[in-house]
């Protein structure tokens, strides 16, 4: 309540902000902004996760919420749509004061929030789930007919003309039942939309839709707030930009008056004058060969060598069965043809026989598969590799906790004890206890499927040196990705796959990132 | 951490439950002294009350392992009077009588008969889980009426009663609570409670250790917590959801086993609602049926809470009817309690005036 003075006090920025434009025009320049936040914190018992954070949008106008991960853009957006509630300050909807008490509140008063996991009923019809929320015509009854121009209208604005309002969403692909998200928020009648993280789950071209519908949405006079990670990204679609750090403002401004170094630095609270480093290593002789694998669908006889102390990238876009083909090689979906062998040895196809042989598989998908969100940092570092604490049967404790310790001290996780559930840590620490397990099982051949996905920059930096590192003591990583730059930066050898195959494997310099895209969309 | 220290952290996570249960002891008492006879917590109260509470824990022990695998067990109940009948039928029919040479082998048959039958029909329930994919509430919602129907068959749909003379001494011991000292296996030093509760201590500690100190227990945790990440660590998923199943059966034939000691015949149907009653044990205790979380200090705790309930209930004379409700009532308390404690109780918060400027 200290500092809750209810009046926006921006002389703090004003050391800080790089942008040379005034952090906020002359009202009479523009009009109202449609969202004003105003000195709002929230803390979590002793934990300050916002310090008097302040933003606005105006009709018309995207705004890029850029931070780290832990930087309190979630809780800001949780705060926006009434999950959680501010411990102080203000909120205003077109000059209304506005104080949600829950998801409902805040569709009521205009807000839309797109999420990063989308939150459609797989089992509705299209048209259910765009007025999923809305008030029936009267008597709790739903008349389809008399709201079917509604529906068809909102999914006309996202370009789904085509598409038959009976048609199941779960049938639909990913990028669509995004749209549908899309045509639900304007069905609401929303004048704020919160996008987070909208791309990380979307294949290229379908991001370049997606910011199609962003700017109409623009011409229609709705304001947005835009989180991601992508700096590219940003830089294409927002019109201002306003950084956290430790849940507080940092820094703001017109995005065209800064450079992606600046925003950076902003970030991170340092200069970071390389976002690529590696560790120098020099791959040695082929040891691993992946020979003619194929799965149901994918992979499609997909056939590669792997050397010793490499970092091998794969490329390709969502859907081309880069997963597919890690989990082929790490046993965990079935194949119906191909093997792997390691120094002319066949390897069975099964998790256990692939671990033992030293494979080690890091899953995109932390939440569900990567790790037990319930249990401790130390059970799920050390789950998969219990026998060196296994006395007659009997786990010795100590010795798993120190052994676990010490790898919670070299991938530099940030937490405040190892006996911590892994749910409370923020996304870039769980990462690296993913990656401290697959170092614990003392894995040579680690299948690393998007590695840095969803986590800050910073954090990314890290990951890209050790993994270096582990190519430098004779270890082979596989790294798909779907950020190229990183790729090209940080592999030796990157591979492009589409549709199933391995189509071409270059040196990384040998490949532009025009070249790739090619690959992969042919 | 040395012993010492962990012990009291897991004295202390249990903290709500004992809470609980020394509330409802306590209410009670009062309540006993006020208005009736005040033999509420008299020794002799005591004992039956734990016996009636080592009934339900001895299978909630394996229950409680199939919740934290994110299991759920319907068929216990049934399954713990086949059991029953299993034994009785083999008493009633056994050739000798207490007493005459080759009955100890007789009694070793019917035991490892009664413990097998367990064991199978965990494997069953385990084994259908694994392979079919089905969830395991349909998959023991329909076992659990198999097991009733198989019962029936053996006991030829009546009441199963054996001999005296065919019952081991020591069975019908097991759960005697009356006052005679000669009749308790007190080892020359504990005080004199039931058999069954000494078991049940004996069977508690081996299962934690499993819990906390085994492979199997980690395992268990991490498939309760989320299976696919088991499956990615390399955990045999399929082998660790049957082994769970089928320990848990073991702990079902052992809770036959007593119940038999207890009313001295088997009728399958007896089993109906069972289940129930041994899931409120693990879920008062702490247990969460996502899975994940449970402790076997908590489930023993919780079935003390049921039948500390019931007797105090029936102490008052408070009809049966009402002591359903009340059980009812608190266990559906508890999990709110728990659910306060543990997950984030933004609902609770939001009830509170809200703090702001303007």
């Amino acid at each position: 309540m200290s500092h809750g003075s209810g009046v926006y006090d921006f002389r703090h920025l004003k050391n800080t902000t790089r942008s040379q434009s005034v952090p906020f025009p002359p009202p009479t320049a523009m009009t109202e902004p449609v969202l004003e936040v105003k000195g709002v914190s929230k803390s979590f018992g002793p934990t300050r996760a916002l310090h008097h954070v302040g933003l606005s949008v105006r009709p018309g106008q995207v705004l890029a919420l850029i931070g780290e991960n832990g930087a309190g853009k979630s809780t800001l957006l949780k705060i926006l749509s009434g999950a959680h509630r501010a411990d102080s300050g203000s909120m205003k909807i077109e000059g209304k004061p506005f104080r949600p008490k829950g998801p409902h509140d805040t569709r009521q008063s205009g807000v839309a929030m797109i999420y990063q996991e989308l939150n459609l009923a797989p089992e509705l019809s299209v048209e259910d789930n765009v007025l999923l929320g809305q008030p029936g015509t009267g008597w709790g009854l739903l008349n389809r007919r008399l709201q079917r121009p509604r529906v068809l209208e909102a999914l006309k604005t996202v370009g789904l003309d085509e598409l038959n309002p009976k048609a199941m969403v779960g049938d639909q692909s990913v990028a669509t039942q995004q749209m549908i998200e899309i045509a639900r928020a304007l069905a609401g009648e929303a004048r704020i939309i919160l996008f987070d993280e909208p791309t990380s789950s979307l294949p290229q071209k379908d991001v370049a839709r997606l910011f199609e519908i962003i700017n109409q949405l623009k011409s229609r006079g709705i304001g947005m707030v835009y989180i991601s990670h992508f700096l590219e990204e940003v830089r294409e679609i927002a019109d201002r930009y306003s950084v956290l750090r430790d849940g507080e403002n940092v820094g703001e401004g017109e995005i065209s008056d800064v450079s992606d170094q600046e925003v950076v630095a902003l970030m991170v609270g340092r200069d970071v004058s390389n976002l690529f480093p590696t560790t120098d290593h020099k791959p040695g002789k082929p040891w691993v060969v992946v020979d003619r694998i194929k799965g149901t669908p994918y992979p499609q006889n997909v056939s590669f060598q792997l050397r010793r102390g490499e970092v091998f990238g794969i490329a390709g876009l969502v859907g081309a069965g880069r997963t597919e083909l890690l989990r082929s090689i790490f046993g965990l979906d079935h194949v119906v043809g191909g093997t792997v062998s390691i120094d002319s040895r066949r390897i069975r196809q099964s998790v256990r026989a692939r671990m033992n042989s030293g494979f080690g598989f890091l899953s995109e998908d932390r939440k569900n598969e990567g790790l037990a969100q319930d249990l401790s940092l130390i059970d799920n570092i050390t789950i998969s590799k219990l026998d060196d604490y296994t006395n007659c049967g009997f786990l010795r404790l100590r010795k798993r906790d120190r052994a676990a310790e010490r790898l919670m001290k070299q991938v530099r996780v940030k937490a405040h004890s190892g006996w911590q559930a892994v749910s409370e840590l923020s996304g870039g620490n769980q990462q690296k206890v993913a990656i401290a397990r697959i170092l614990h099982q003392q894995s040579d051949i680690l299948l690393m499927d998007e590695p840095t996905k969803g986590i800050d920059v910073g954090t990314k930096a890290e990951i890209y040196q050790m993994l270096g590192q582990l190519a430098a003591k004779g270890k082979t990583v596989v790294f798909v990705s779907s950020y190229l730059p990183e790729l090209l930066a940080v592999c030796d050898r990157v591979g492009v796959m589409a549709r199933g195959e391995l189509r071409e494997v270059r040196n990384a310099c040998d490949w532009t990132e025009e070249e790739v895209m090619e690959a992969a969309i042919v | 951490m040395n012993t010492g220290r962990a012990i009291k952290k897991i004295f202390l996570s249990q903290l709500g439950p004992i809470f609980a249960l020394v509330f409802i002891l306590g209410l009670f008492a009062i309540a006993d002294n006020e208005w009736s006879s005040g033999n509420y917590l008299s020794a002799r109260n005591f004992r039956v009350m734990m016996n009636s509470a080592a009934l339900i824990a001895v299978p909630a022990l394996g229950m409680t392992i199939i919740i934290i695998a994110a299991g759920i067990d319907l068929s216990a109940g049934t399954a713990l009077t086949l059991c029953g009948t299993v034994l009785a039928t083999q008493l009633k029919y056994a050739a000798v009588a207490s007493g005459e040479p080759g009955f100890t082998w007789v009694v070793l048959q019917a035991l490892g008969l009664t413990i097998l039958t367990g064991c199978l029909c965990g494997f069953v329930n385990g084994s259908l889980i694994s392979a079919t994919k089905v969830v395991p509430f349909i998959v023991t919602l329909g076992t659990m009426t198999i097991f009733l129907g198989i019962g029936q068959i053996i006991s030829r749909e009546s009441t199963v009663y054996a001999d005296d003379k065919n019952i081991p001494g020591w069975l019908g011991d097991f759960c005697y609570t009356g006052s005679n000292a000669d009749r308790y296996l007190n080892f020359g030093f504990l005080p004199d409670v039931p058999n069954s509760v000494i078991l049940t201590v004996i069977l508690a500690l081996g299962v934690a250790l499993l819990l906390r100190y085994t492979v199997f227990g980690r395992n268990a945790f991490a498939i309760g917590s989320s299976e696919s990440t088991a499956r990615l660590c390399g955990v045999n998923v399929p082998l660790t959801i049957i082994s769970v199943y089928t320990l848990a059966g073991f702990f079902v034939a052992i809770g036959g086993l007593l119940y038999y000691a207890n009313v001295k015949n088997g009728n399958p149907s007896d089993g109906m609602g069972k289940e129930l009653e041994i899931i409120a044990a693990v879920v008062l205790g702490g247990g969460s049926l996502s899975g994940g979380r449970g402790s076997i200090l908590g489930t023993m705790v919780g079935a003390l809470i049921i039948t500390a309930i019931r007797s105090g209930c029936a102490q008052l004379s408070i009809p049966n009817t009402y002591t359903h409700i009340i059980i009812g009532g608190i266990i559906i308390i508890a999990v709110i309690v728990d659910q306060l404690r543990h997950g984030s109780p933004e609902w609770f918060f939001r009830m509170l005036p809200a703090k702001s400027d303007e």
